[in-house]
């Protein structure tokens, strides 16, 4: 497949042979982060600074009664505590979407709640002094006294007559319902179908969880602000923070410094990024607020939490003919940045890599007494692949079909890209035969089945699950996802400013905002390949709104395609002018200049050549050979907003053993073949894909935030939220295919979420693969060792052990010998 | 506040404070001696971030009061190498691409180094059990089991460094 056009010309060669690009060159952020040099929030302080702390309610639902701070007033070292009364905002934590056509009950969310508490955590004041330790035990003393209201936690109750109602002016705990549908009639497709096959499935609470938590830092200085913040979105978070501040922007400055890891738990504006700056202004002081993990647990928003239900019609040859979707999320008792339609982020994939005449999807939010859910790692496009892909092994099984020749006969064919699909989405390119071929290069699935069957004889239980995954990235285009399209009230194209300093080493200014991605190693190598330098000479320069034009930030495997575009472009229009330059220096005209070899040449004239250090120089000193009509310096601006998503894919393969007797799922072997076009730098991909499968892996078998009957938060710390270590995970086999997006002139697509969304079904595949035999043909995850263990139980037809409940009351350690799951665990303990 | 005298040697330097004796070992490194590259992750000694050798042997220092620190020797991220002189597995997780955010970096590299000098030549599982304190979100743990497999092919610990105050 071609490249798509892009402006200038894009010649891309240099010192290196055949470019930097596709090379896995070693990253240009690791010497400080090896060194422990990096800078991270924490690690910042300003004199004068003050700490904050924030007392929070243990309440799930209930009247805020009175709250006595005298006491923690009076402690050394405080210098004040505040509650909402003496701390107006103009406004509180916004959400930015706003569909056409769908009514939302939006709550209000202020920074301190007056009034009322909705969740466990809500924050309802605020102590500041100049002790770390001495705010945490000044809050202590803040006596607040509750009057507790009726708790709702369970979603699906949530909607009935006579619930107790989060928010009693609406009525209802309904947030919203939207329904989007395409393609053939659905229903005429179910009825007429030969085969039909429905199941719910619970998509779980999970949570981010990157190893720093959030934090945060203000100075305010006359009427100019600094807000540093461990975040992924800079640009808008001032944006967003000028209208809660009631400041105008330009007196704001954003820093995101080193981050610690996002996967969306930052890609948010929160209440304590509000409350350092509105308090530093107050107090003329710095402010630093620093998340525990419990905090993060607790008010750091959450994922998924989604029940759908799912209908799909086929044929009997196998053809599915029709989908239907009826999806039910938990939103939590407030709105983040996104909360009310993150299932419905991921619409343009539903029906995944198939070819599926019609696709009915009926979304309905809710409200419920926990905190708010909003993006994590694939933000709806795992949902939307779970369930397809955990659908097409049941349809297969029902029809006693191969689940892969099942998945080839509806896949997309190759030659029908672009393709759009039955609810008007194109996919810009893709081959998923191509995927898949090549994953059964490495793995060999009759040997397998021979092995397993040999096993089973041993009373060994080996599963082996797939799933061919299609996603959606690039977040942009604009005009499809932005006020006048799906009602985001933001744009999403990206923005790079290329800067050549007069020796010809460069600077690149981008609104990226990456955290760990690795941005700089490879917007480095876009960038030198266009300017004829190499990459070590390149600094990448992001996260800060008082450098480079305004950007949309990192996130939704946004930033190589949309972000590393721009600066493809900003360095071509650099190359472009360079060539003028180097045109009138060497007598030539400029379309006679070629860069090669990482050198400016006159095309057939080999000893005419400049380097970009000579064509920099004579930018900035000019001499007089230089046409006056030449501008001095050498910097330009790209601002680019591409024309569709672009839609990466991939075959991924799990092998489990499942040990009935203790429920524990072993993940035995991973094998992973992606697509995401052409690798700007193949190692960092291999990352990506390592990282997100794990991510997966942990959401499949182990991670599950939970909340009690009474609201409670039962996981708020890593003892009981579990996270998958380097004993729970495998070492990965990973290949990739390179298809090209005809969407950007690099061919590129995304990658940061490709692995979190190709894993959760192919666990939860290989698991019922496994299980099967003992009568098991469906999981809800995580798939812990109690979960499996009592299904097993019921399946043999004595159903001992208490049976589990839909949502989650069993999360559990995951047998790796930890402390157990703590007193408070539901049940007291589990399979571990 | 009264406080307590401390005294450590820190990546090979005689360090004194008077510190509230329950400071935490991790914020007097971090707080008082401005040595940032040991991170905290969590408030429950799961994560690991925080790790650094004391008298040789891997430490959460998230779960070590500084007092208890009287009279060792503690070694942090920040004595392990500098930019022009890496230790062994600094420049392996770099050739491994061990890391990506950086945040549980510090934290691994000690893990590892405690578990080298107890096992200079560990196989790939005993790598992975020995790391299972340190949780990392972005990297899967594959390439920064790779990274201590290199470094341990490596000789582990740099040739030139003090062994002293490790344990068998
Ligand atoms: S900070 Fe998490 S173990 Fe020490
Ligand atoms: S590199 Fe980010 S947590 Fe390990």
């Amino acid at each position: 497949m071609e490249a798509g056009t892009s402006p200038e010309s894009t010649e891309t060669t240099n010192g290196a042979p055949d470019g930097w690009v596709g090379q896995a060159i070693k990253r240009k952020e690791d010497p400080r982060f090896i060194t422990g040099t990096g800078r991270y929030i924490d690690d910042m302080t300003i004199p004068g600074m003050l700490h904050m702390a924030v007392v929070r309610s243990p309440e799930a639902h209930a009247a805020i009664v009175s709250i006595d701070k005298s006491e923690a007033e009076a402690m050394e070292g405080v210098v004040a505590v505040y509650t909402a009364d003496d701390l107006p905002v103009e406004g509180g934590i916004p959400m930015v979407w706003d569909p056409p056509g769908v009514e939302v009950n939006t709550p209000e969310h202020m920074p301190l709640k007056s009034g009322e508490v909705k969740c466990v955590g809500d924050p309802v004041a605020v102590v500041l002094g100049t002790s770390k330790y001495g705010v945490v035990d000044a809050a202590e003393l803040v006596i607040v006294e509750y009057e507790p209201k009726p708790v709702v936690v369970d979603p699906e109750a949530a909607l009935e007559e006579g619930s107790p109602l989060v928010w009693d002016q609406f009525g209802t705990n309904k947030t919203h319902e939207w329904a989007l549908a395409g393609g053939e009639d659905v229903g005429a497709a179910i009825s007429g179908a030969d085969v039909v096959v429905e199941q719910r499935i619970v998509n779980h609470r999970t949570a981010a969880a990157a190893i720093e938590c959030r934090g945060c830092m203000a100075e305010a200085r006359g009427d100019q602000i600094t807000l540093f913040s461990s975040t992924q979105i800079p640009h808008i978070t001032r944006f967003l923070m000028a209208g809660m501040l009631g400041m105008s922007e330009d007196h704001i400055r954003v820093v995101a410094p080193d981050v610690g890891g996002g996967f969306g738990g930052k890609l948010n504006t929160y209440a304590e990024e509000v409350l350092v700056c509105a308090i530093s202004r107050k107090l003329g002081r710095p402010v630093k607020w620093i998340e525990t993990r419990s905090e993060n647990m607790s008010n750091t928003a959450h994922g998924r939490d989604q029940i759908a239900t799912i209908t799909l019609a086929a044929k009997s040859d196998g053809q599915v003919t029709g989908v239907r979707a009826k999806i039910v999320s938990d939103l939590g008792a407030y709105f983040q940045i996104l909360t009310p339609f993150i299932a419905e982020l991921g619409f343009p994939v539903a029906g995944g890599c198939y070819k599926i005449g019609g696709i009915d999807l009926h979304f309905t939010g809710v409200f419920t007494n926990k905190f708010a859910t909003d993006a994590v790692r694939g933000a709806g496009r795992p949902e939307m692949t779970h369930w397809i892909e955990v659908m097409m092994d049941q349809l297969a099984q029902r029809l006693d079909m191969d689940p892969l020749e099942l998945r080839r006969k509806n896949f997309i064919p190759t030659d029908e890209f672009p393709f759009t699909t039955a609810l008007d989405i194109t996919y810009d390119s893709g081959d998923y035969h191509g995927t898949l071929d090549k994953l059964l290069t490495h793995l060999d699935v009759d040997e397998f089945r021979r092995e397993q069957a040999e096993l089973r004889e041993r009373g060994i239980h080996r599963g082996l699950g797939f799933s061919t995954y299609v996603e959606v990235c690039g977040l942009a285009p604009s005009r499809a996802v932005g006020p006048q399209g799906v009602g985001l009230q933001a744009a999403f194209w990206e923005s790079a400013a290329v800067r050549v300093h007069p020796s010809g080493s460069a600077t690149v200014y981008s609104g990226s905002s990456p955290h760990g991605q690795g941005l700089d190693t490879s917007f480095a190598q876009i960038a030198a390949d266009r300017l004829g330098i190499s990459p070590e000479q390149v600094d990448v320069l992001h996260g800060d709104t008082n450098q480079g034009p305004f950007g949309w930030g990192t996130y939704g495997s946004r930033s190589l395609s949309v972000g590393g575009e721009a600066i493809a472009r900003a360095s071509e229009r650099v190359q472009a002018k360079a060539k003028k330059i180097c045109a009138a220096l060497l007598e030539a005209a400029p379309e006679d200049i070629e860069l090669a070899g990482g050198e400016f040449r006159v095309r057939g004239q080999p000893d005419k050549t400049m380097t970009m250090a000579d064509i920099a120089g004579a930018a900035h000193i000019p001499p007089n050979e230089l046409p006056a009509d030449i501008e001095p310096g050498l910097e330009e601006t790209a601002f680019y907003d591409p024309e569709n998503f672009v839609f990466p894919f991939g075959a991924h393969a799990c092998i489990v053993d499942v040990d009935t007797e203790t429920g524990k799922v072993e993940v035995k072997r991973w094998v992973a073949v992606d697509d995401c076009g052409p690798a700007i730098n193949p190692m960092l991909i291999d990352g990506q894909v390592h990282g997100g499968v794990a991510h997966g892996i942990g959401q499949a078998l182990y991670e599950q935030v939970v909340y009690d009957e009474e609201g409670q938060l039962v996981t708020g710390s890593f003892v009981d939220y579990a996270l998958p270590t380097a004993a729970e995970v495998p070492m990965f086999e990973t290949d990739r295919q390179e298809t090209r997006s005809p969407v950007n002139s690099l061919g590129v697509k995304g990658v940061g979420e490709a692995g979190t969304i190709a894993a959760t079904p192919a666990v939860v595949n290989a698991v019922v693969d496994a299980l099967r035999p003992l009568g098991i043909d469906y999981l809800d995850m995580p798939l812990t060792p109690m979960r499996i263990w009592q299904a097993i139980e019921e399946a043999k037809g004595r159903g001992e052990g208490p049976r589990a409940t839909e949502q989650g009351s069993d999360a559990g350690p995951h047998g790796r010998g930890a402390a157990g799951s703590g007193p408070t665990h539901p049940d007291g303990g589990g399979v571990a | 506040m009264s406080t307590v005298r401390l005294r450590a040697v820190v990546n090979g330097e005689q360090r004194e404070s008077a510190v509230d004796p329950r400071l935490l070992l991790v914020h007097w490194l971090r707080d008082e001696l401005g040595l940032t590259g040991t991170h905290v992750g969590c408030d429950t000694s799961n994560c690991g971030a925080c790790t650094c050798l004391l008298d040789g042997a891997a430490v959460k220092s998230c779960t070590v009061l500084a007092v208890q620190a009287e009279g060792a020797e503690l070694e942090t991220i920040e004595g392990m190498g500098t930019d022009a002189d890496l230790h062994p597995l600094q420049a392996a997780f770099r050739e491994e691409h061990g890391l990506q955010c950086g945040y549980c970096t510090p934290g691994m590299i000690m893990a590892a180094e405690g578990l080298l000098r107890r096992n200079p030549s560990p196989t790939e599982e005993e790598v992975k059990s020995g790391l299972e304190g340190n949780l990392c979100r972005c990297t899967g743990y594959h390439n920064i089991v790779k990274s201590v497999i290199t470094a341990s092919k490596h000789g582990g610990r740099a040739g030139s460094r003090e062994t002293e105050g490790a344990q068998a």
